[in-house]
């Protein structure tokens, strides 16, 4: 990054509500069905038809103003506006203007050096999808897809706060986790239900106008985010070092070539003439409700982080990544009932083992095969030392693959722990008298000689002899030769 | 010879005739003169006929409502399930539409029978009928003069004695302006009243749908069917219906009716003047009490609603763009051609005219000046007729300022056009009630006089509009039909 | 208030249609006069009027979030003018 130059980013987040229905038609929201078979009358836009609100995309849309400490809109309306595009059917898209649903919050976001920043919301609106534009179908033609016409979206807004590629992703990432947390959307961003528009503009150090920005979209990874907000921030510099200056346009990000390019045919002053949309009544939410929806909020992820790490003494880092996915935290929480005791074995299984458990597999904690009991219980016969934390992996695995609970493994395969002092001093007898070079090596001074002995004693045990046991007596008995 | 649905309902009652014996009847009457009145755009003989068999089996066993087996016609407004609905457009010259507004949805429960869909003027703009891709309609009264509009069809065709009954909508007028020029009755109820689901929309925060019929009585039936409340329309009001019928007899001495007296000043003709004083008389026979009243804001209702009206038509027009109904170019270039040709190629010239002054009080930096503007002086002509209604139950005046005009007069010059609805408008923008019945004759031509209710008081109106149909006889006049 | 033909093609542009060279000018007088209509608006002081976008004073009913539309596809895609693999057809958009 040049220096004298500062970046401006703000953030424009459409997330797909994870409503049933579409927000101003009964029509399904299912992802992945046959085209145009989730798109009723008036998702199509035919001649007559009328919307009316969907309650739960209202419910949502305030359940996540309440969550990000915002001012929620008591009377919010509904405004059209107005363009030609063959995703939009009616020729406007109903969006909300100067009265959104959700006012003025905040999000925390955690920078590298651990300090946090406060990234202003300025508003989230509800608005409705379009439609799909699929070009590759056939060779001059376009065809359109109008499921997901309809389909209810939370756009929202963050003030130009961030400063680099790094906080907008940290942003990004803050709100992905919330509207999960908040069961509010799934957060798929293969699939377009979380979709991040940046705003970019940079300005010389010191300057308190903004420069001219550009819009970035088509980013679907948080990853490609921050390559296309950092290509950009070059781009732009470059251009005005050389002497040109940037044009307030929209932008697509390429994640082939890894630029951004200027959209071709996009109408640079789109005039929209916004006005209030005369088939919906402005939308009336009171105190009351908007309570009622405060009392249905889960622990949010920021909470949570802190009572992990005051409360259970986590480490940031670990209370950061099981907070990360509201499904992981409240597996973690799930298994700490059973087991109180065992937080750390729990942190180090679920974000070791099972995580890589479940990304090999690509499957998700909930559907995880081995359930937050099941993995309490493996954890209780480490705890108790019925198994080493060696043969654990093998109990695990077994458990993955459905041969039952641990307790069951571990009898069926014989998988105990030796602990008996006479069983494993009897296994020590034996191999002391099969290797008595080694023996005469570790006395002449080879302390390495030790770890032989151990592997050996495995060996003979199957891996079941209590490791520390071993060491101990080993050593008793060596030095008593 | 004028039959009411009153009427047409002991008959068959009585058995005196069936259902299809009716229908058949107004068939043959609507084959004889639809080519010369020309309103009728689709006439449902086949389809018609069915309803009349079915209506007919539930007469006879008594599972009838009280509209069963009437016969009736619906402005090709009303999206009608596998029949051509066209809002006399060419963009929609082949729209078959695929379901069924909640009107026709309504009146289809009632066992009523759909004699066709009526001519109109294109999308509901306009107030003479002229405006239509399917050719003008004349005036059943005098073929060159025109039935008004846009609901022009249907009340041509209730004159014409073609329909006993039809419906239309009012955006401006144009169920009141028509049922006067055309010697009939219609009524446009409170905004709400009445779901707009399924009807093409033009001015979606100012229009109803609404009866034409010869008397009250019958409009009040008609309005029975097609009022309630709609899930589907938000801005339907969840509010009871009351029976409309119910107090039609009820006794209107000391009714108080008020006289604005901006509509009775400049610009209204004469000899309707007159006519209209000598209903005012009847009204007083019958025991009301006359009260000067002022709306001084109506003035205003010309620019505001031809600010509002355009603006939600333009957006609303925005989805007839050739891509998934109605008529599409031949072989587009590219996305802009297609929208380009297909919406100037389907819509008409006044269409184009409104759609291009709405996006126009829309536009960057004439939004506040235009439709914020209008929008507020909205609310003052609103407020006028909340004072007014503190002193008066019900407002009269004339329906238009002048009787029916020739055909063609107008047509070159739009201000002029708009200007007829002068009396009409204010409703619309306000959301209140309002009837046309007629109340006599100026140069043998029909005299409308209106009669404005407070919200919801439909069944005021149609009391005062009843008495008046009891002591006169204007609406029971008929025009020669040759 | 006259326009001018210029505002006159943006405003065809915004709204999609086409007017011709030999009808701009008819089209901008006739335009022109309707707008004349509404400098009548202007001598009436509106401020601190609330405009008025619905005629009553309604709030929007909320609709439960249940889906109750079937797969009308075939019904809907009867009457359109160009569809191929079930999707509607236009001219290809380039993005």
């Amino acid at each position: 990054m040049m220096s004298g130059w500062e970046t401006v980013i703000g953030l424009e987040i459409h997330a797909q509500l994870a409503t049933s229905s579409k927000i101003f038609s009964g029509a399904s929201t299912a992802y992945g069905a046959e085209p145009n078979t989730q798109a009723c009358a008036v998702d199509l836009g035919l001649p007559g038809v009328l919307p009316v609100l969907n309650v739960e995309a209202v419910k949502m849309a305030i359940k996540f103003g309440v969550a990000i400490g915002a001012e929620i809109g008591k009377r919010s309306v509904f405004d059209r506006k107005n363009y030609f595009y063959p995703d939009s059917p009616k020729g406007y898209q109903i969006s909300q203007l100067d009265l959104p649903i959700v006012g003025v919050g905040s999000i925390n976001i955690q920078l590298e050096q651990g300090e946090t920043k406060v990234i202003g919301v300025t508003r989230a609106h509800l608005e409705e999808d379009a439609g799909k534009s699929l070009h590759e179908e056939f060779a001059a033609h376009t065809g359109i897809d109008l499921n997901r016409a309809g389909t209810p979206l939370l756009e929202i807004v963050s003030d130009p706060d961030m400063r680099s590629a790094k906080e907008a992703v940290a942003y990004a990432r803050k709100i992905h986790t919330l509207v999960r947390y908040l069961e509010i959307c799934d957060g798929n961003m293969q699939e377009g239900s979380f979709r991040c528009d940046a705003n970019v503009s940079v300005r010389p150090k010191g300057q308190g106008e903004l420069g001219t920005r550009a819009e970035l979209k088509n980013i679907n990874s948080f990853r490609f985010l921050e390559r296309a907000i950092n290509y950009e921030v070059e781009r732009q510099i470059e251009l005005i070092e050389d002497g040109g200056r940037v044009v307030q346009e929209t932008r697509l990000y390429d994640s082939d070539k890894h630029e951004t390019r200027s959209m071709r045919s996009k109408e640079e002053a789109n005039d929209y003439r916004y006005f209030p949309d005369p088939d919906l009544l402005p939308v009336l939410v009171s105190d009351e409700e908007i309570e009622a929806i405060r009392q249905t909020l889960p622990e949010l992820p920021e909470q949570k982080c802190h009572r992990y790490i005051n409360e259970l003494g986590l480490s940031d880092y670990n209370a950061d990544l099981l907070t990360s996915s509201r499904e992981v935290a409240d597996y973690f929480e799930q298994a700490l009932a059973f087991a109180p005791g065992l937080s750390n074995l729990l942190v180090n299984w679920i974000l070791g083992e099972l995580s890589g458990a479940l990304n090999k597999s690509d499957l998700d904690i909930q559907s995880s095969p081995i359930s937050a009991e099941m993995l309490t219980h493996m954890l209780q016969r480490i705890a108790d030392n019925t198994i080493s934390g060696k043969i654990a992996k093998e109990v695990f695995e077994a458990m993955w693959l459905g041969e039952g609970t641990a307790d069951e493994i571990i009898e069926s395969r014989g998988l105990k722990q030796i602990t008996d002092t006479g069983a494993i001093e009897l296994l020590i007898d034996q191999v002391i008298s099969a290797n008595p070079n080694q023996v005469a090596e570790f006395q002449a001074g080879k302390e390495k000689m030790l770890g032989f002995f151990v592997g050996q004693i495995m060996k003979q045990s199957k891996g079941k002899a209590n490791p520390g046991q071993v060491n101990q007596l080993l050593l008793d008995k060596l030095k008593s030769l | 010879m004028t039959t009411t649905i009153k009427q047409l309902q002991q008959g068959l009652a009585e058995k005196q005739f069936s259902s299809v014996e009716i229908t058949q009847d107004y068939l043959n009457k609507i084959n004889q003169h639809n080519t010369d009145i020309n309103c009728f755009i689709s006439v449902t003989d086949e389809l018609a006929l069915q309803q009349a068999v079915v209506a007919d089996i539930a007469l006879a066993k008594g599972t009838g409502s009280v509209l069963t087996g009437i016969p009736i016609a619906h402005k090709d407004i009303f999206c009608t399930d596998g029949v051509k609905t066209s809002c006399a457009s060419k963009m929609l010259d082949n729209f078959i539409a695929p379901y069924n507004a909640t009107v026709i949805e309504k009146f289809n429960r009632s066992g009523t029978v759909m004699l066709g869909k009526t001519n109109m003027d294109e999308f509901a703009m306009g107030s003479s009928n002229e405006n239509s891709y399917y050719g003008s309609v004349a005036n059943p009264w005098d073929f060159s003069r025109v039935p008004g509009g846009s609901s022009g069809g249907s009340a041509a065709a209730v004159a014409a004695r073609l329909a006993p009954g039809a419906t239309g909508t009012d955006t401006g007028g144009s169920i009141r302006q028509p049922a006067a020029l055309c010697g009939i009755t219609g009524i446009k109820p409170t905004y709400g009243r009445v779901s707009r689901y399924g009807i093409v929309a033009f001015g979606s925060s100012l229009e109803q749908a609404g009866p034409f019929a010869h008397t009250a009585e019958d409009c009040a039936l008609l309005l029975q069917s097609m009022s309630g409340f709609d899930p589907r329309d938000s801005t339907s009001v969840d509010q009871p219906v009351p029976n409309f019928s119910d107090n039609l007899n009820n006794d209107i001495a000391g009714l108080k009716i008020g006289l604005p007296k901006e509509f009775f000043a400049d610009g209204l003709n004469p000899d309707v003047a007159k006519v209209i004083e000598s209903a005012i008389a009847e009204f007083r026979k019958l025991g009301a009490e006359i009260v000067d009243i002022s709306l001084p804001n109506m003035g205003l209702s010309i620019p505001v609603y031809y600010v509002v009206a355009p603006a939600e038509c333009s957006s609303n027009l925005s989805r007839m763009d050739g891509v998934r109904f109605g008529h599409q170019c031949e072989n587009p270039v590219d996305l802009e051609d297609l929208y380009k040709r297909s919406r100037s190629e389907g819509f008409g010239e006044e269409v184009k005219r409104r759609i291009m002054i709405g996006t126009y009080a829309l536009s960057a930096g004439y939004y506040d000046a235009y439709y914020l503007k209008a929008q507020q002086l909205r609310r003052l002509i609103k407020q006028d007729y909340v004072k007014a209604f503190e002193q008066v139950d019900v407002i009269l005046c004339p329906t238009t300022p002048e009787i029916a005009f020739k055909r063609g007069e107008k047509i070159g010059d739009p201000v002029s056009m708009y200007l007829q609805d002068i009396y009409t408008l204010s409703l619309n923008l306000a959301g209140l009630p309002g009837m046309s019945i007629p109340a006599g004759f100026s140069q043998s031509m029909p005299v409308g006089l209106q009669l404005i209710g407070n919200y919801f008081e439909e069944s005021r109106i149609l009391n005062a509009a009843h008495k008046f149909q009891q002591a006169t006889d204007w609406h029971l006049q008929v025009p020669e039909v040759k | 208030m006259t326009l001018k033909i210029e505002e006159v093609r943006n405003i065809a542009h915004l709204a999609r249609l086409q007017i011709n060279d030999s009808d701009v000018e008819q089209y901008t007088n006739e335009l022109s006069k309707i707008l004349a209509v509404f400098e009548q608006m202007k001598t009436h002081d509106t401020t601190d009027i609330l405009p008025m976008a619905h005629p009553m004073d309604a709030t929007q009913r909320l609709r439960p979030d249940v889906v109750n539309e079937t797969n009308q596809r075939d019904k809907f895609q009867a009457i359109a003018p160009d569809i191929e693999q079930f999707l509607y057809r236009v001219p290809k958009v380039i993005e």
